[in-house]
């Protein structure tokens, strides 16, 4: 809405430099993290193969991220439609419980076949639910922060009871594969990902349906008028993100064979929809990016990590994370540069004021 | 009243420059505004009128030259640093709250305290006094949403007013009241310019310039064309001046263009409506529109010409009343159903009901074709270049540049964009909707002859416009209506005179 970002996009020329020109701050900002633990660690940026999987901080990074990039990745196409999705948490936890459940009663839980059950139950069930929410927003017209909001607290407590209250613990050589095993030299989780990624570029950029939901989200009044049935568009949405979500709660309790009702997918929903937001998606709907995202959701695993290589200590863990985050977002935002850009021009003769900014962007940059 | 010769201008901008991405929209222009005058700001649309304004007001910093208030420098960065400086805005746009109560609005950020808290019934009390002097008749706790565009436009005005101003800027304030309101637009001018307050206004009512403004500025493709004093002007020297030597499109501006409508000979119309209706916004009505012809629709503001057409489009479900197209009863439930049917609208309001306007052009030109085909048809990429190309350089779209972001474009160029939406479906109905509001005399004269093309063509053409002379010019037949009822139809012949259709939306009889 307002002129600054979108500058950006305004000259003429071909998509793919503008794309490129869009995902610049965020990809900067993830380097500079990436960086900043490189100057602290040495062999930070070291991969090694043994045993035929690769491993290193960057792999972790990369197998850690899958979840929270693949809930991104449903999120992003719900926030283009001006919409928000709260719920993916509890579908994460849903999920895990469900197959674990499931897994853990059958009578061969090691067998592929309990596993290919166990998966589609819980996706059959992610289904239903992204329909609910689908229904709420598109049908009924609840918005969907409370529309999605129901099922948050509601899903939360239907994944403890599908424990029981308990951790269900499952041993499954096929189930483990998802959110811990190797292929191809690369953690699965990370394969799956990338994979699902690839996918949706292909399906929303290739299809209409990445305009359309672009359409939706940035007038939805206009889009109404030109025909686009967007009640079948927001289902949609809503369901490829809870199908999203439960992928992701597999790889969760699969990467440590078990579901914790309480504590599987436990804010995820908030660090997903700050991935959306470092890339590039704003929050009131419209244009969309989905390496955006992909390099938002990296950003904060790598911040994860880079409390534990820091070591700092835990109780200063989410402030600092949450300074870090607040760097990042003020670098990648246009309207800042231009504003600190300009401070530091005309008020040179007074340091006081630049003082404050600099060291900030420094640490930022470094 | 001051003459132009008062020696300090309490505004001037000097050699003003501003790039954009790809166009360089102001580039050494001028502008002085002494107090006690009402200044015109003209030129066509790009000219580079609105981004003169905003410049002035803070909202685009300038890339080059000065800006001087009172004869010291200012660089507005913020609107708030213009509005402290005295400059005050009313834009075309209603820049309000529609969720807040009129009272809200006239004064939020300025709202009187006590205690530290504001004091609502002294903020009700002043906003009342302020609407009181101005001789408008509001519920000052009513919420602003609840009145017509006209009225939030007369709200804001007496908001910045009351910014106490001493240099106003109304951009395009009238395009959207009606003769009644725009008199007592005048009236509020006028006395502010009595109060000795400088108003810079925006418009393309010619006539208006002549009824109310002292000098023009005239802009043209970003650069300043000339300063006058209203006196050495006449129509159609001010209009060359804003248009340079497109003297062609004055030529089509005169005259009837409306010619014998191509398929009136099949009896049968396109679309024949009868008892048409929804309550609360349109009463029963009868329309017949037959492939080639142009039907007008003329009425006040709030006439329920909108509300009418819309009802043609499922944009709103009638609850009474059939419509046939070609002699099949159909319900238009939706916009989907209309447009599936052969019907193209495009909407008066432009910004929230036609653009997305993070979109580019290219976007916005194939979104109704696409919306046809739904998500899993999607037309080529190099179908929609293809598209996008032909319909910039048919409706002559500025800059023709496919991947400029709608939002960049000046109001006719968006216009056009919204019309090749809809062109590009190949419509059979084609709704109008205001669709030369707001735009410069060339756009216009561009979309009344595409108008006359289309019925030529065979399309049936249902066009709203508030200016009447427009209105005569491009129908076959006129329906008049007033206080939401359609209270005359007649074919437009010689007979017909600005004069008769004045009579029956005056009285709602048919002279």
């Amino acid at each position: 809405m307002t002129p600054h970002p979108a500058t950006d996009r305004a000259s003429g020329g071909a998509g793919r430099r503008l794309a490129g020109h869009r995902l610049l701050w965020p990809a900067l900002a993830l380097l500079a993290l990436l960086l900043g633990n490189l100057a602290f660690h040495h062999d930070f940026f070291a991969v090694r193969v043994r045993d035929g999987h690769l491993y290193g901080s960057l792999i972790d990074i990369l197998q850690f991220g899958a979840p929270l990039i693949l809930v991104a990745l449903g999120m992003t196409l719900v926030i283009a439609t001006r919409g928000i999705d709260l719920s993916v948490g509890s579908t994460v936890a849903i999920a895990g419980a469900l197959a674990c459940g499931h897994i853990s009663t059958a009578a061969r839980p090691g067998s592929v076949a309990t596993m290919v059950t166990a998966v589609a139950l819980a996706l059959g069930v992610a289904l239903v639910l992204g329909l609910a929410n689908g229904l709420l927003v598109a049908g009924l017209g609840v918005q969907p922060i409370v529309a999605t909001l129901i099922l948050m607290v509601a899903g939360r407590g239907v994944a403890q009871l599908i424990g029981d209250g308990q951790i269900i613990t499952v041993t499954s050589a096929p189930y483990k594969m998802i959110g811990g095993g190797y292929w191809l030299f690369f953690p699965f989780a990370v394969l799956l990902a990338a994979a699902l990624v690839a996918l949706t570029a292909f399906v929303t950029r290739r299809s209409a349906l990445g305009m359309l939901i672009e359409s939706v989200g940035g007038n939805p009044a206009a889009s109404h008028l030109v025909g686009i049935r967007a009640g079948g568009l927001l289902a949609l949405v809503y369901v490829f993100s809870a199908l999203c979500a439960a992928v992701a709660g597999l790889m969760i309790s699969s990467n440590v064979s078990s579901a914790d009702g309480n504590n599987a997918g436990l804010w995820i929903e908030l660090d997903a929809i700050l991935a959306v937001v470092i890339g590039g998606t704003a929050l009131t709907g419209g244009r969309f990016s989905l390496g955006g995202t992909v390099l938002g959701a990296l950003t904060i695993q790598t911040l994860s990590t880079t409390v534990y290589t820091l070591g700092v200590p835990p109780e200063t863990t989410l402030v600092f994370k949450a300074f870090v985050v607040i760097v990042v977002c003020l670098v990648q935002s246009p309207a800042f540069r231009a504003k600190a850009l300009r401070r530091r021009r005309t008020n040179a003769p007074r340091p006081h004021k630049t003082a404050g900014a600099a060291p900030q962007h420094q640490e930022a940059g470094a | 009243m001051a003459s132009p010769s008062t020696p300090r201008p309490v505004l001037e901008a000097q050699d003003v420059r501003k790039q954009f991405p790809g166009v360089l929209a102001l580039d050494g222009v001028a502008l002085r505004l002494f107090p006690g005058e009402v200044h015109a700001l003209m030129g066509e649309n790009g000219a580079g009128k609105s981004t003169l304004i905003k410049v002035l007001t803070g909202v685009h910093p300038a890339d080059g030259g000065s800006i001087l208030v009172d004869g010291r420098p200012h660089a507005f960065t913020d609107p708030l640093h213009a509005q402290q400086a005295g400059i005050s805005t009313v834009y075309q746009e209603v820049n309000l709250c529609p969720n807040l109560s009129v009272a809200e609005n006239i004064l939020i950020g300025r709202e009187p305290r006590r205690f530290g808290l504001v004091h609502w019934s002294a903020l009700r009390k002043r906003a009342a006094e302020l609407l009181t002097e101005l001789d408008l008749h509001l519920d000052v706790t009513s919420l602003l949403g609840s009145h017509s565009l006209a009225v939030q436009q007369l709200v804001a005005i007496v908001r910045a007013v009351d910014v106490s101003a001493k240099v106003l800027v109304l951009d395009e304030p009238t395009s959207s009241l009606d003769r009644e309101e725009v008199a007592q637009l005048f009236t509020l001018v006028r006395r502010l310019r009595d109060r000795g307050v400088a108003i810079l206004f925006v418009t393309h009512f010619l006539d208006q310039v002549f009824d109310l403004c002292d000098r023009v500025t005239i802009l043209r493709n970003g650069r300043l064309e000339g300063e006058y004093p209203i006196g050495e002007l006449t129509p159609v020297t001010l209009v060359q001046r804003m248009i340079g030597g497109e003297l062609a499109a004055l030529d089509q501006l005169s005259g009837r263009d409306a010619g014998e409508p191509s398929g009136r000979a099949s009896a049968e119309p396109f679309l024949r409506a009868r008892r048409l209706a929804r309550a609360g916004s349109i009463e029963p009505y009868d329309l017949d529109i037959h492939g080639g012809e142009v039907v007008g629709l003329a009425g006040l503001l709030g006439s329920g010409r909108t509300e009418a057409a819309r009802l043609l489009f499922g944009a709103d479900s009638a609850d009474g009343g059939e419509v046939r197209i070609e002699g099949e009863r159909t319900a238009l439930r939706t916009p989907r159903h209309a447009i599936a049917r052969g019907i193209a609208f495009c909407s008066e309001n432009r910004k929230s009901e036609g653009l997305v306007g993070e979109l580019t052009v290219r976007e916005n030109i194939v979104l109704a074709l696409q919306a046809t085909r739904g998500w899993t048809r999607p037309l080529a990429r190099a179908q929609q270049d293809e598209l996008a190309r032909h319909w910039i350089k048919a409706l002559d779209i500025r800059p023709a540049d496919p991947e400029a972001q709608i939002g960049h474009l000046s109001g006719g160029n968006q216009q056009k964009v919204l019309l090749a939406r809809w062109l590009l479906t190949a419509p059979r109905l084609l709704i109008l909707d205001e669709p030369t509001r707001g735009i410069d005399i060339g756009a216009k004269a561009e979309i009344q002859r595409l108008v006359a093309r289309l019925a030529d063509e065979g399309t049936a053409v249902l066009f709203i416009s508030a200016e009447l002379e427009e209105v005569l010019r491009l129908s076959h037949r006129i329906a008049v209506l007033r206080d939401h009822r359609m209270v005359a139809t007649f074919e437009n012949d010689d007979s017909v005179t600005p004069d008769r259709v004045f009579t029956t939306i005056a009285t709602g009889a048919a002279s």
